[in-house]
């Protein structure tokens, strides 16, 4: 791959990551004393002063600055003052339950969205596509937190048959993976319908079929791996998302990770856990960006070769 | 579709009505209703939003039972759901309004002054673009929230946030190749100020795009308030908003379910009307766009 394009791209996610800190930084910085929440207000003045010097508060704003960055580099985000353990930890233990769950999700809306994307632009214009994308609407219309309560009074409350919270097994699964599924399912069955049908009419489609390309092997081999490129695109931002996708889904369904940790510290304004996730957050989707921008290079040789000429 | 079906500019003629699909029609309809609702709250509600009834608490529907002066029920402190649901539709529509304006005029004026000042200042507009689009809004909305602590103001001003990018990328890019056209070169060489050149002639060419992205943005813009007015971290009571309304109303699902169903049904039917109205304006205002 072309060294300048990777180059250009690295940088960029760099001086990206470096923003979100900087601004996670100042905000913090800009929110009131940490040492305040920490201690509370009626505490003695020394007591203050030996957290504020053992933060390193007490110093210059720039050194502060130098330390914040060191302390991230050493995984270091600070205590959470909940239960007084290291914030990064309390993040990373539910971390898994997370992952366990959007990636499951995706799953469901990649094997949901795309084939039905397919599907409705194979069969433009007929019944099948407007049922199709009637569906896709509606799929990614209905709010997650909406739809998780629908789910929960029909098959909690009706039919008795799934639990509504906790996360002990594959049933308390289904719900919360439907709910979190579903609307990336109506947008990638979208934007898939649209990316192919964009390509069918290219004039290399119209040549082969002349040629007297079977219709399955014109789908699969000439239109499908150009119609993969604009969705690569759209399936790397929805894996950066995964964090940020289930904070909703979480609280609906009591499912005990990173999104719920996150909504519960924000109420009890637990700062360094809220820290810690915005810049995990960040640097999943710096990375993810990332990704997306490598594959799509290799995807498709036009774009390395025209973003590398051009800076943009 | 043809060229003939896509005019430009807003200008909906009422011969050309008959055209419209039902569905389009319907949705528009509805967002109508929405609106109406919103501006008349005060005198629609049969009752206050506050105003309790201890003796009706968690009564159905009057068409499913309940007492005949609720029509849509009463909450756990026999609140009138419908008169909630009037206000909380005031609510989330002004503040969705307000957000998305807010970030409509940053993000055009930022777009602007990218593409009128280039070097270093377009670089580093762009770079914000960048980063704000990097990290997903929710999460940044939360972490203001939770370091600043919950305002009607900085819940406004934190709904204004969220989108201008799109904006301030939009405009840029469209001002930048506006400005090489001949309308623009000459009304520059007559000697017209850029205020002039960028306010009068350039801003209402690229207008039906900036309408376009609006309609886009707006869903967001609710969705983003009644996520976290569900999540208990927007609208604060004594107030109430469609999405603060449902997330109170999760912990009655058993006994009374309509109390979370009603505004999660009009939040959605909103959201919903919203997307197929959206997507129809894009279709035409924007033929480049079409079957996207």
């Amino acid at each position: 791959m072309n060294l300048r394009f990777v180059c250009i791209k690295l940088l960029r996610a760099m001086l990206t990551a470096l923003i979100v800190l900087t601004f996670v930084f100042v905000v913090l910085r800009l929110s009131g004393d940490p040492i305040e929440n920490l201690v509370g207000d009626e505490a003695p003045a020394d007591v203050v002063e030996y957290y504020r010097a053992k933060y390193g508060l007490d110093r210059p704003i720039f050194e502060q600055y130098v330390l914040y960055f060191q302390g991230i580099a050493h995984g270091d985000m600070g205590i959470s003052f909940r239960d007084q353990r290291d914030a990064l930890d309390v993040v990373i233990e539910r971390l898994p339950n997370t992952l366990r769950l959007g990636l499951v999700s995706f799953a469901f809306s990649l094997l949901m969205g795309i084939p039905l994307g397919i599907v409705a632009a194979l069969n433009r214009n007929t019944a099948l596509d407007r049922f199709t994308m009637g569906f896709a609407v509606f799929g990614y219309s209905i709010p997650n937190f909406f739809l998780g309560i629908v789910l929960i009074l029909a098959f909690t409350m009706w039919l008795r048959v799934l639990p509504s919270s906790g996360s002990g097994s594959v049933w308390h699964m289904i719900m919360p993976v439907v709910t979190l599924g579903t609307a990336g399912a109506g947008s990638l069955a979208r934007f898939a319908r649209s990316s192919m049908l964009e390509v069918l009419n290219k004039s290399y489609i119209l040549a082969a079929k002349a040629k007297g390309v079977p219709r399955l092997r014109r789908i699969g081999w000439h239109a499908l791996p150009n119609a993969a490129i604009p969705i690569v695109t759209i399936i790397g931002f929805r894996l950066g998302d995964l964090i940020a996708g289930s904070v909703v889904t979480e609280t609906v369904f009591a499912w005990p990770g990173v999104g719920r940790l996150l909504v519960t510290s924000v109420g009890s304004r637990d700062l360094a856990v809220v820290q810690a996730i915005l810049i995990l957050v960040a640097f999943t989707m710096v990375i993810a960006n990332l990704l997306v921008d490598f594959i799509y290079g290799w995807v498709d040789p036009r774009i390395r070769v025209s973003s590398a000429l051009e800076k943009d | 579709m043809t060229a003939e079906a896509l005019p430009h500019g807003l200008r909906i003629a009422p011969r050309r009505l008959a055209k419209y699909s039902p569905l389009v029609l319907t949705c528009i309809g509805f967002l109508g209703l929405v609106l109406f609702a919103a501006a008349f709250a005060d005198v629609l509600a049969p009752k206050h939003y506050t105003a309790q009834d201890l003796l009706n608490r968690l009564k159905p529907p009057s068409f499913l039972g309940g007492p005949a002066q609720y029509l849509l029920g009463t909450d756990e402190l026999g609140r009138d759901v419908l008169s909630r649901l009037l206000y909380g539709i005031r609510v989330s529509v002004v503040v969705a309004i307000l957000g998305t304006v807010i970030g409509a005029v940053i993000g055009t004026f930022l777009g602007f002054v990218a593409a009128h000042m280039r070097g270093l200042v377009e670089e580093a507009i762009m770079m914000m673009v960048d980063v704000q689009a990097a990290v997903p809004f929710l999460i940044i909305a939360l972490a203001v929230l939770a370091f600043f602590g919950n305002s009607l103001t900085l819940f406004i001003i934190i709904m204004g946030i969220n989108g201008w990018e799109n904006y301030a990328r939009l405009t840029r890019g469209m001002v930048l190749s506006a400005s090489t056209h001949g309308y623009a070169v000459a009304v520059r060489s007559l000697g017209a100020n850029p205020w002039r050149i960028y306010g009068r002639h350039i801003l209402p060419n690229i207008a039906s795009a900036l309408i376009v992205q609006f309609t886009l943005n707006f869903p967001s813009t609710i969705l983003l308030e009644t996520s976290l007015s569900f999540l208990g971290l927007g609208i604060q009571p004594p107030l109430t908003s469609l999405g603060q309304m449902l997330g109170a109303g999760r912990n009655h699902l058993i006994l009374a379910w309509w109390i979370a169903v009603v505004p999660g049904v009009t939040i959605f039917l909103t959201t919903l009307s919203i997307s197929i109205v959206g997507d129809w304006l894009r279709d035409r205002l924007d033929p480049t766009l079409r079957g996207r």
